[in-house]
């Protein structure tokens, strides 16, 4: 533009303005952009530690394990108990027997037996995904050198057998379902604490409480809960569910205490104590939901003479639901994801049974992940990563389904 | 026919009515069940006080330790009897101190570029990414401190230098955590700045740097110090990253390439072993666990006392 | 590089062919106006016009919001202010802007104005600058013992003038004002009013308001702007003259139909 007359005092500093407002924005850009990094560094890192070639030696050759000239891989099933009632010690045998008769196993848990205690193969090697990719004739020719007699593979530690198979203590026979069923049953009641109490706290809060002094007292109680770290909720549920109120956790009170816990670690425990962790959020956002529904619904409803009860369940509540149920999957999905309390609940670290009861031992998915990756060897890491990626999935399709219900029920109104 | 039932009754319905209040028992009822549901949350702030309170006080009572010694020693080794809780809290400072650097600048910086500079589609992208990265288990974080983070640390810095569980690994970690949480708040903060406040200063010939950093900033700073309180207490409580990757065993060092273990990851260590009730070990858990919950819940009363007293006024 | 520093045009602002879009909606169409320096030009009409958005157009202050668009040009000083050369940041420098609504930053009175004056450089001195901006907004003998109380405490008139002498302190050429008087009551309008007339010696003013009485007192200028007509949704400029004609002797019918009070 052409000059401005000068005025007085004033000097021409556009170019400088500009030049400084220019240099910030990139600095804000690459602000973002590092956040965008650190996601995707994140993701690749989780996905080069899950597959990659592993080289793994037998201990006892299966060849040597052959029957009449039938390979292992083709023995039925009374063949391979005989196998392992012969190689076992009788301690052992009679350990297995008592855990679970061997006739009513079928024949794939006994073959995976057999591999875990008889032929028990020993991880020599392990490589991530990026080393596989471009190092592959390096790896070849070292394993080729140093483990003659090993096998390499390239394998995808998550398979369907993984996600299938219980936990174990070897690595290549070791699969998550005992700790995706021991979340899935410490959620059940998780929810069935949290729920029917987080939604009429909720209900109570926005239709019921006035305006006193103890009604302004539990709402900022309730916040301050939400910001409560989520270890403290794992100590307080240590101290009350699993020691001042173990006979009822633990099971006793109904006779059905698990016979190699007998102690109130329990599913049931793990399950209370994340319900007083999640509770807080339930109540937030299912306050949230029904102040959203508008004021003109309850006066339609008062104004025909209904009574406040009818009011809120008959219309409210439905009304409601749906951002409910959304801030129900919130929360569950943060109680997947939790650890820390569930650790210091005591979460077993062992176990290779599926939860049957309440009062059955637990683990689960990230109390896994925290176990493997404590453990340093490369092949629990890259079970590690692909027990991840498990969770990962399975929060995925929460929040997706989340967002479904979200975006559905948004549509009719 | 049909009408005189009708007026029937009408009539039958005004001769036995009256105004008079009833009472609804199943209202009552159900209204004290709600009543009960909302006053359930008091019970567990009481559980957390009363219990860990007990607790605390019994490990406060033992005789080998010392109300006094635990504040001022530097040693935390109870086999002999030792309770300084220095190096378990310099630890959780430091962790904190780092994820801070991280997740304030750049945390600040991602919310102005949200709401100041970037347009519809941008955002739209960009918000959900960031709802991605805080819905991340911290379990999955401390994966990454551990396997990625800390390689990367000793490969910029040396492998003499970065041991393999160190503080700086779980404290760069911790902050890429809390960065969203950051971002979101301090967003909310700047959006609730009224417009007219950004187009008085644009009709004045700012430029969006100025209107940025020198208008818009300045208004919205009570909700961008809460936030970043909010963000102190979630990295002073955070646990699985630093259990992960920064170190098990008190350590008082100030060195971020060391490992050192945070009080978090000190609680995490002692419960997954082999504890017995009532040994030093179990009542010490409380102690540790009553003092972060003081910190973290003066610190998120703070920040809600920051946003309501100055709360800007801003027309 | 200063060049010719003297204005060799009678009309500071030309526009020619204007129109105006949000998005696909075009909202403004086929304005030619000369507005005339050193006066005062009023641009009346019934609401939802598009009178905010025309004068927005001169500042270039419609951009501001996603989707905005013009077609047709805007000159100042000769010059097309649309051109992609030209940096929006010095055109609000030299055409500035009092809104609606005031809105004085959340700062004090002094550094509403210091702080306006310090973004565009200005290295003399402030206290003498903030002075003679309120006083030119005859504002400074009601603030002069108060100057770093907040001026949000400042009466809704006050804060108006508060935002004149912010305007001005930058001395811009024109100064273009959005309803400055709808939100304040009869004797701050007035007081504003009289303000206009001693600005327009030194600056050139375009108003726009729905108040017809204050445009025919205070403008020297007026362009009436209504819908275009026949189903049309944008706004156009339907007559535009000096006041009085426009006032006692309208050419279009619409006009006249408005002025007096027939319509709108």
């Amino acid at each position: 533009m052409k000059e401005k007359a000068v005025v007085q005092g004033f000097t021409d500093n556009l170019d400088a303005r500009n030049r400084k407002g220019v240099i910030w924005h990139v600095l804000f850009q690459v602000s973002t952009v590092i956040g965008i990094v650190a996601l995707i560094a994140l993701m690749l890192n989780i996905i080069n530690g899950a597959f990659g070639y592993i080289a793994y030696e037998a201990r006892v050759d299966p060849d040597t394990l052959a029957v009449d000239g039938t390979p292992l891989t083709e023995q039925s099933q009374e063949q391979l108990v005989t196998l392992l009632q012969s190689t076992l010690s009788r301690g052992a045998y009679n350990k297995l027997e008592n855990e679970k008769p061997f006739a009513r196993r079928p024949r794939e848990e006994v073959y995976q037996l057999v591999l875990e205690r008889i032929i028990r193969p020993e991880i020599v090697g392990v490589w991530n995904l990026w080393p596989s990719i471009t190092d592959a004739d390096e790896i070849r020719t070292t394993v080729a050198q140093e483990h003659p007699n090993a096998e390499l593979e390239f394998v995808s530690w998550l398979t369907s057998d993984f996600v299938s198979r219980p936990q174990t203590s070897e690595p290549l026979t070791a699969g998550v379902r005992t700790a995706i069923l021991g979340s899935l049953w410490t959620i059940l009641f998780t929810i069935l604490l949290a729920f029917p109490i987080g939604v009429g706290a909720a209900i109570y809060l926005e239709e019921y409480a006035s305006d006193t002094w103890l009604n302004r007292l539990i709402q900022t109680n309730i916040n301050n809960l939400a910001g409560v770290p989520s270890i403290v909720y794992g100590i307080l549920g240590l101290a009350i569910f699993v020691r001042t109120l173990e006979p009822l956790t633990s099971g006793e009170v109904f006779g059905l205490v698990d016979p190699t816990t007998a102690s109130g670690r329990t599913v049931l425990s793990a399950g209370l104590t994340l319900g007083l962790l999640v509770l807080p959020i339930i109540i937030i956002n299912a306050r949230e939901a029904i102040r959203a529904v508008p004021r003109s619904l309850r006066n339609a409803s008062f104004g025909v003479g209904a009574t406040k009860w009818q009011t809120v369940w008959s219309h409210v509540l439905p009304n409601a639901m749906p951002g409910i149920l959304t801030g129900t999957i919130l929360a569950i999905s943060r109680a997947i994801g939790e650890t820390a309390p569930l650790v210091v609940v005591g979460a077993s670290t062992a176990i290779s049974f599926d939860p049957s009861s309440p009062f059955s031992k637990f683990t689960t998915l990230p109390i896994q992940i925290y176990q493997w990756t404590s453990r340093p060897q490369d092949e629990f890491r890259s079970l590690a990563a692909a027990t991840i990626l498990v969770l990962l999935i399975l929060l995925l399709s929460l929040n997706a389904s989340a967002v479904l219900l979200r975006n559905r029920f948004s549509r009719k109104f | 026919m049909a009408g005189l039932s009708l007026e029937k009754t009408f009539e039958k319905k005004a001769s036995t009515s009256n105004l008079r209040r009833k009472t609804r028992w199943g209202e009552t009822f159900i209204q004290a069940l709600l009543f009960f549901s909302g006053f359930f949350s008091i019970f567990t702030t009481v559980g957390i006080v009363y219990v860990l309170g007990k607790e605390a006080l019994l490990f406060f009572q033992m005789p080998e330790v010392d109300l006094l010694a635990t504040f001022t020693t530097t040693e935390w080794k109870p086999q002999i009897g030792k309770f300084g809780i220095w190096p378990l809290l310099n630890a959780t400072l430091m962790t904190t101190l780092i994820a801070m650097l991280i997740a304030i600048p750049l945390g600040v910086a991602v919310a102005i570029y949200l709401s100041e500079y970037a347009n519809p589609r941008v955002r739209n992208t960009l918000k959900p990414i960031l709802e991605v990265l805080a819905g991340i288990p911290t379990i999955v974080y401390g994966y990454f401190a551990l396997t990625f983070m800390t390689p990367l640390l000793r490969e910029i810095f040396g492998r003499d230098v970065v041991q393999i569980y160190n503080t700086a690994s779980a404290g760069l970690v911790m902050g890429i955590l809390i960065l969203p949480l950051i971002t979101s708040m301090t967003e909310d903060a700047l959006s609730a700045v009224p417009r007219s406040l950004r187009e008085a200063a644009f009709g004045m010939g700012a430029t969006k740097l100025e209107v940025a950093l020198q208008i818009v900033v300045p208004a919205a700073l009570s909700g961008i110090a809460a936030a970043i309180i909010v963000g102190i207490s979630r990295a002073i409580g955070e646990t699985m990253i630093v259990a992960v990757a920064a170190g098990a065993g008190p350590n008082f060092t100030f060195s971020p390439f060391t490992g050192a273990e945070t009080i978090t990851g000190h609680i995490v260590r002692i419960s997954g072993g082999d504890l017995s009730y009532d040994s030093v070990d179990y009542n010490s858990i409380f102690a540790l666990g009553l003092f972060l919950f003081f910190v973290t819940l003066t610190l998120n009363i703070t920040s809600q006392a920051i946003v309501r007293r100055f709360r800007e006024v801003y027309e | 590089m200063a060049t010719n520093n003297i204005p060799n045009h009678k009309y500071v602002i030309e526009t020619s062919d204007l129109e105006i879009f949000y998005g696909s909606f075009k909202a403004v169409t086929g304005v030619n106006m000369k507005i005339e320096r050193n006066k005062i030009t009023a641009i009346i009409g019934p609401s939802g016009c598009g009178k905010s958005t025309l004068l927005r157009a001169f500042n270039r202050m419609n951009e501001l919001y996603a989707g905005t668009s013009i077609q047709g040009l805007v000159t100042f000083e000769g010059e097309d202010i649309y051109a992609p050369h030209v940096d929006p940041v010095e055109v609000r420098y030299r055409i500035g802007m009092v809104f609606q609504k005031p809105n004085p930053f959340p700062k004090s009175i002094y550094e509403n104005i210091a702080w306006t004056a310090r973004i565009h450089g200005y290295k003399g001195n402030m206290n003498e600058l903030v002075e003679s901006s309120l006083r030119q907004a005859a504002l400074w003998e009601e603030v002069k013992d108060k100057l770093h109380q907040s001026g949000l405490s400042l009466s809704g008139g006050q804060q108006q003038r508060l935002c004149i002498a912010r305007a001005i302190s930058i001395k811009p050429e024109v100064i273009l004002m959005d309803e400055p008087a709808s939100a304040l009551d009869p004797i701050a309008t007035l007081r504003i009013e009289e303000l206009m007339q001693e600005l327009k010696k030194n600056y050139t003013i375009i108003i726009v308001t729905h108040n017809m009485q204050q445009a025919a007192r205070a403008s020297d200028y007026t362009a009436m702007m209504m819908l275009s007509g026949e189903g049309e949704r944008s706004g156009t400029v339907i007559e535009f003259g000096e006041t009085n004609r426009i006032f006692t002797n309208p050419k279009h019918k619409r006009t006249e139909d408005y002025v007096t009070g027939r319509f709108g």
